[in-house]
């Protein structure tokens, strides 16, 4: 066992190696080049401030108790409530809309030219209307999240749904399933989940960097994305850090996790699946 | 039963107002129950539009088509049938494919794994029933194809060139097979090919078709007792005589 994950970690050697380079560079730029912990602060300092926010403890409200947890888990939920709002809504609308423009000609020539229109506006453009439609609170976060990621959902359940092989829906209907919502159900969504995994896959990812943004307007106390300005206000660059460092970590956890939830559902019948 | 009546059918491609190709023109045709008829001609001649309309999947122009007095306007699990491409649906396995069928008829899923199971043993692929389509070689998708087919019981197996893309050697296996499921199970099958070789080891009749527009050439009824002898002199006879038929078309 123990000797199994030593291998594992010498077969990781290069990538060790060049991550704990980073660091000291790092270390040795930011202690005798630039020397300014406001400018640059170095890994030490981040590190230090790390353990500030772990140790100090926030209050979560959760079912009507508060909940007393580390700060940084405390901004951590809230980033998460936040993100989730605005990938639920969009997964709720995102996929309808797509299955059904991807399957009726006549609906896709409906919603094509609003979608077009739309798409390209930058999400946090819409954080004007995000707060005067829903105010200032998680749901207004949401929103912009949901704007990010929508497009990305919607248009590859659309590509899943329109290139689903005639073969196949041939097939099933000389088997005797003929009806549209029979197709849907057994043909078309299996046929098109793959492409609509990768969709929500992009989807996280652009939600993921709207974050920021969504939670600068004042919607919460907390959020990952809050404390990186609130500790700009207060000059706390190492914080500031410590957020970004949280963020991107943070994200690629989740990225990583969805990804081998895809694979282990994929992997059955879909060797090689590229996402 | 399946007795397929096909009665002055037409099929016209549009391609816009003006121009359009004519792939069926008035063809007619009866073919008796569990008889096996192979459809051949030069490619583009309508063999796979004609099949297609029979199977309700594409419809005629002009003419109608009848299996057992009933008209065929929509696909219906009745009629049976194996495509050319790999047809197999890829997220389920080889069970849930055969399955399929019977549970859009509304079996419980227990009785119909117990039903598939001797599909699957009439094609002899026990134990690949959980395997998946990628797992499989193309000889193996095309027999899961037609167990697939035939767990619907149908009177009528329409087959769209099933062998086209075998080797030669499990090109032969699968014709023998296809022989011995077709005695077992008594149904008819339309079977089109551009295999001489193939039409000649399998039908009862050949249907002979001419280049476009598609009409019926000549019909040639087979009397050579199964199993054929691929190398034997009246199979090469009634090789050579479809050949130079179907060389006439070819020059035109």
């Amino acid at each position: 066992m123990a000797r199994g994950r030593f291998q594992k970690l010498k077969n990781k050697g290069v990538e060790i190696l060049s991550v704990i380079s980073a660091v000291i560079i790092w270390q040795l730029v930011a202690d005798y080049i630039v020397r300014n912990r406001f400018f640059l602060p170095s890994f030490t300092d981040v590190a230090e401030a790390f353990l500030i926010t772990v140790s100090r403890q926030g209050i979560f409200p959760f079912m009507g108790m508060d909940l007393e947890l580390p700060v940084l888990l405390v901004d951590t939920l809230y980033s998460l409530m936040h993100f989730s709002i605005g990938l639920v809504a969009a997964l709720v609308i995102g996929i309808p809309v797509g299955m059904i423009m991807g399957w009726f000609r006549s609906l896709e020539r409906v919603f094509d030219p609003i979608i077009e229109i739309i798409r390209p506006i930058p999400p946090l453009a819409w954080i004007p209307f995000a707060i005067i439609w829903i105010g200032l609170n998680p749901f207004g976060a949401g929103f912009v999240i949901f704007v990010g990621a929508l497009f990305p959902i919607i248009i590859n359940t659309f590509t899943g749904f329109k290139s689903v092989p005639r073969i196949y829906v041939e097939a099933a209907k000389v088997l005797g399933c003929t009806a549209d919502h029979d197709l849907i159900r057994r043909i078309a969504i299996p046929s098109a989940l793959p492409s609509i995994a990768a969709g929500i896959r992009i989807a996280m990812g652009v939600g993921w960097m709207c974050l920021v943004a969504a939670e600068m307007f004042g919607v919460s106390r907390n959020g990952l994305g809050f404390k990186i300005w609130h500790n700009y206000y207060l000059h706390r660059m190492d914080f500031v850090l410590v957020y970004m460092l949280v963020l991107g970590f943070l994200g690629l956890l989740i990225d990583r996790a969805f990804r081998s939830y895809l694979e282990e559902k994929f992997f059955k019948w879909r060797t090689g699946v590229v996402m | 039963m399946g007795r397929v009546k096909i009665r002055g059918v037409s099929r016209k491609f549009v391609k816009d107002e003006v121009s359009g190709t004519l792939a069926l023109d008035n063809v007619s045709l009866d073919i008796e129950d569990k008889e096996f008829v192979c459809f051949i001609g030069p490619s583009g001649c309508g063999k796979t539009t004609l099949l297609r309309i029979v199977s309700g999947l594409d419809l005629p122009d002009a003419g109608e088509v009848f299996v057992d007095n009933e008209r065929i306007l929509s696909p219906g699990p009745k009629r049976g049938m194996v495509f050319q491409e790999y047809s197999l649906f890829p997220w389920k396995s080889v069970i849930d494919n055969i399955i399929f069928g019977p549970q859009m008829r509304g079996t419980r899923k227990k009785d119909a794994i117990e039903e598939a199971q001797k599909y699957l043993e009439l094609v002899g692929l026990e134990q690949f029933r959980d395997s998946y389509p990628h797992e499989l070689s193309g000889g193996m998708k095309q027999r899961v194809a037609i167990a697939r087919a035939l767990a619907n019981e149908p009177e009528v197996l329409l087959m769209d060139e099933p062998f086209g893309a075998l080797d030669a050697q499990t090109r032969n296996t699968l014709q023998h097979e296809l022989l011995s499921i077709w005695q077992k199970k008594n149904i008819t099958i339309l079977f089109v090919t551009h295999s001489v070789d193939e039409a000649v080891f399998l039908a009862d009749r050949i249907v002979i078709m001419t280049a476009r527009p598609g009409k019926i050439k000549e019909i040639i009824k087979v009397d050579i007792p199964r199993l054929r002898d691929r190398t034997s002199l009246e199979v090469n006879q009634l090789r050579n005589r479809v050949l130079k038929l179907l060389a006439e078309e070819q020059k035109k």
